[in-house]
């Protein structure tokens, strides 16, 4: 058997062992590849940054469990991050599914931290998970404190300062969804069409595709899709001088990047691979069945 | 604004002393107010006019009194805002009237405007916005009763060949020639999801044909209500080939309720059962390429089908066969050939006819400026 | 009759709930919560007590047969019983937060993990340029590969803006395609099912 008929029949796990390979090297020593910010990623950030303390809060929506948290986690926490160093009042909501409250709380908890100046109740709140994802959404367009009544720690939504001039959508600047799910589509359907709020949206790069053509309509104000548009959203924060904190979506592109040309190469490779063993087949009068 | 928004929650009647000003401050003019239309009730909304002078005007203060109620603070809109919602404490049935005056940043307010009509808020049975939604519907409805018809007059549809669901019969014999059995996720959404349905659908047809092979099929699944489904549908394709017997209720259970935890345990299965077939039927998200890989690894053959578009692609890089979107929902009608629901398909397509015929006159007009064709697809 | 009491359900409840997504009655939004969110969860909640004893009777089948990967199954039972119990005893407590945190959350992460490892066996073995359209599908995922990383930028500045032009004008006009598609079949099916047409998902005719 040539080398090209043993190549097409790699082992997978040799494939598995390159790609973990260029995964770790940069994490132990980054190139520091630039990060060109795109579109809809500016107009999320722009929106929000034209955004200041006398607005209406921005909600940001926990929707994501832990395993698509390390694509969703850097977006959450630079929202966050970005909400408030322009003092931008922020609601913290745990999702519309129970699974999600824990990330939402490691979230609030870890940026938080890095704001000891910034106080609970008045700069940021936290809001726990209510069963009913659609009634939730419709709920809150009627009244926040009635949907809710408690916040997460369970005091009562009336005594937080922060949200006592803030009674349902017509109130808050902006939701962002940050999304492993469809619960975008939620958002848009039951709190954009019939309240008018403006939304937001972070998702994995496998959803961004499928919400290019709300973006396009203007029903997203902007969206951060995948890692990259993580990463650009960090850059931004930078060149602003805002904190970015440990810049996890950045660091992870590196990773990324390297990951993305070694299956290049592979699929270059294979497909050599492929067209030569044809050929050496075709001489010597294999007849191949077409596919 | 400070001092409206401290009594935003309440119905306190109006003891504060706000320093009025009635020369440079005017108050809003034209308040009109009606019920939100389209809604469940307790609510209503204003419109008015602006000051013409509004240089030093922060927003307008909103005020409600009916009958047994003074008049109080019911709300606060923003200088460039000529609407409002009330929706805080109304009653339905109820006589309401609003007066409005104009706030700065001081705190100094303008005198009240005049009082508005009398305004009573009431719920709606219909929602009048929506009506075109309602008469697509109805037209739609229309045309798959029409062409069910037309198919028990015993007119033959033509439908377009779907090789994914031609290769069931293949993978089936397959699984059967290698005595393996043949593997069925039916995804991983529960029972009120049209794609699950669907899978649900293609099952009975998997299983009988299983049953006539007199060769195994194993159903894991993710949702309880789908696992009681399943087992009914698949006894019933095996009682209908007329082998009962064969009907193991083992082969069709409950495996677990977390997505990814389903995801390692269906490749437990294909990894230590080395079925020769298997089939990704129904709703999948991000464990579509985990399981149709792990597959692939096993040597089986693959016919995947998702209504999930994000999915299709992991699905048409890792299977044999792959059916996509609406093909899946077709799938019933194709493999049955049963004339009301293959006439069924045939309304989707003049249905998308429709659609493309709106698009396309849609986006001349809109090229045109004659924008009245999108408001036929607007809702609200 | 047996056959008939389903198909007349389906078609009673679905008619209901087309009709009231046009009512904004509160009656309306009361008949849509108890049938959504009090039938349902009831129903969910019973069906969950069937699956539960699906379960264990599969893996204790497994365990008395000593099958392959039998000593799985103990732990899956075990494993179960584990977090049900501590849920029930700790009230959701710390320790309980903790079981979800240092267990299942890196289990999940991992799982999720693998996809990178299986889609660059799969695009080995699946991307090769056998005609004209895996030709073109091969090249588009190539340009998108790379303008998606910083490393696309790098190598040449209109990248990121060619990787856009693709994400917002074919790709997307393709999934708006098959979404029309998917939403008017999902209309059909369901009206199929309401009328009584389609009953191959009820396991009898």
């Amino acid at each position: 058997m040539g080398f090209w008929q043993r190549f097409l029949q790699l082992d997978r796990k040799w494939i598995f062992l390159g790609i973990a390979i260029v995964v770790i090297i940069p994490l132990i020593k980054p190139i520091g590849l630039p990060i060109k910010p795109t579109k809809p990623v500016i107009d999320l950030f722009t929106y929000i940054d034209t955004l200041g303390p006398e607005s209406g809060p921005v909600m940001v929506v926990t929707g994501f469990d832990p395993s698509t948290m390390p694509e969703l986690m850097p977006m959450e926490q630079a929202l966050l991050r970005h909400c408030l160093t322009k003092g931008i009042p922020v609601i913290s909501f745990g999702g519309l599914y129970p699974a999600y409250i824990g990330m939402a709380k490691m979230a609030i908890d870890e940026v938080s931290a890095d704001f000891p100046d910034k106080k609970y109740g008045e700069d940021y709140v936290f809001l726990g998970f209510i069963p009913g994802v659609s009634a939730v959404i419709l709920s809150i367009g009627i009244d926040i404190a009635t949907t809710f009544g408690n916040d997460y720690y369970g005091t009562p939504i009336d005594s937080l300062p922060m949200l006592r001039g803030v009674k349902n959508y017509s109130d808050i600047s902006l939701v962002v969804d940050v999304s492993g799910t469809s619960t975008p589509e939620y958002w848009l359907m039951y709190a954009q069409e019939r309240y008018g709020v403006n939304i937001g949206v972070a998702c994995t790069a496998v959803s961004a595709p499928a919400y290019y053509a709300f973006l396009q309509s203007g029903q997203f104000v902007g969206m951060m899709g995948g890692m990259k548009g993580a990463a650009e959203y960090e850059e931004l924060m930078a060149r602003k001088g805002y904190p970015t904190g440990r810049r996890n979506a950045t660091i992870g592109m590196d990773s990324q990047s390297l990951a993305h040309l070694l299956i290049i190469l592979l699929i270059i490779l294979g497909n050599a691979g492929y067209f030569i063993v044809r050929r050496g087949e075709r001489r010597r009068g294999i007849i191949r069945r077409k596919r | 604004m400070l001092i409206g928004l401290l009594f935003f929650f309440g119905q306190m009647p109006i003891t504060v002393v706000a320093r009025t000003d009635s020369i440079s401050l005017k108050p809003p003019t034209n308040l009109r107010a009606m019920d939100t239309p389209n809604d469940h009730g307790k609510s209503i909304t204003l419109f008015w006019d602006c000051p013409l002078d509004i240089s030093n005007i922060e927003g307008f203060q909103i005020f409600r009194e009916a009958a047994d109620e003074s008049l109080h603070l019911a709300g606060y809109a923003p200088v460039n805002k000529t609407e409002y919602v009330d929706q805080l404490g109304l009653r339905n049935n109820v006589e309401y009237q609003y007066s409005m005056r104009s706030i700065n940043l001081e705190g100094v307010v303008s005198i009240f405007s005049e009082l508005s009509p009398v305004v009573t808020a009431y719920p709606q049975w219909f929602k009048k916005n929506e009506v075109n939604i309602l008469i697509m519907i109805i037209i739609y409805f229309g045309l798959v009763i029409y062409f069910v018809r037309i198919a028990r007059k015993g007119k033959k549809i033509f439908l377009r060949r779907i090789p994914g669901l031609d290769a069931l019969e293949e993978a089936v014999g397959r699984a059967t020639e290698m005595g393996k059995p043949i593997l069925y996720v039916p995804g991983i959404w529960p029972m009120d999801e049209i794609g699950t349905i669907a899978a649900m659908n293609i099952l009975k047809p998997v299983a009988k044909k299983v049953a006539q092979y007199e060769s195994r099929i194993i159903v894991p699944c993710i949702d309880p209500i789908v696992m009681n489904v399943a087992q009914q549908t698949v006894k019933e394709g095996f009682t209908e080939a007329g082998r009962p017997d064969r009907y193991n209720q083992d082969d069709v259970f409950f495996l677990t309720s977390a997505q990814f935890a389903y995801a390692a345990g269906v490749n437990g299965i294909m990894v230590r059962e080395k079925p020769a077939t298997n089939l990704f039927l129904g709703v999948f998200f991000a464990e579509s390429l985990l399981l149709a890989e792990t597959g692939n690894a096993t040597g089986a053959i693959q016919i995947a089908g998702t209504d999930r578009v994000p999915q299709l692609p992991f699905f048409v890089a890792a299977c044999d066969y792959c059916i996509m979107g609406e093909e899946l929902y077709a799938a019933s009608a194709y493999l049955s050939e049963d004339p009301r629901l293959v006439s069924s398909i045939k309304a989707q397509d003049w249905g998308k006819m429709a659609i493309l015929i709106s698009l396309f006159f849609g986006s001349v007009f809109s090229i045109l400026g004659l924008r009245f064709i999108l408001s036929w697809f607007s809702a609200g | 009759m047996r056959r008939r009491l389903p198909v007349i359900i389906a078609f009673g409840i679905g008619f209901a709930m087309l009709i009231q997504y046009f009512i904004p009655h509160p009656r309306s939004e009361e008949f849509y919560n108890v049938i959504v969110q009090q039938w349902f969860i009831i129903i969910y909640a019973f069906m969950y007590i069937f699956a539960l004893r699906s379960f264990f009777m599969h893996h204790i089948t497994k365990v008395k047969k000593k099958k392959e990967g039998y000593i799985f199954s103990a732990v899956a039972m075990v494993s179960v019983l584990f977090m049900l119990l501590s849920g029930l005893i700790t009230s959701r407590g710390p320790f309980f937060d903790s079981l979800y945190n240092y267990m299942i959350a890196p289990l999940q992460g991992t799982m999720f993990s693998l996809l990178a490892f299986f889609i660059a066996s799969a695009a080995f073995r699946a991307f090769r340029a056998r005609n004209v359209q895996a030709t073109l599908l091969l090249v588009t995922a190539t340009i998108v590969m790379i303008g998606r990383v910083p490393i696309g930028d790098y190598l040449w500045r209109g990248m990121p803006d060619l990787v856009e032009w693709i994400m917002t004008v074919p790709s997307m006009a393709a999934m708006r395609g098959i979404r029309i598609g998917v939403g008017l079949g999902a209309v059909a099916t369901a009206m199929k099912i309401m009328l009584g047409i389609e009953r191959s998902y009820m396991g009898g005719e």
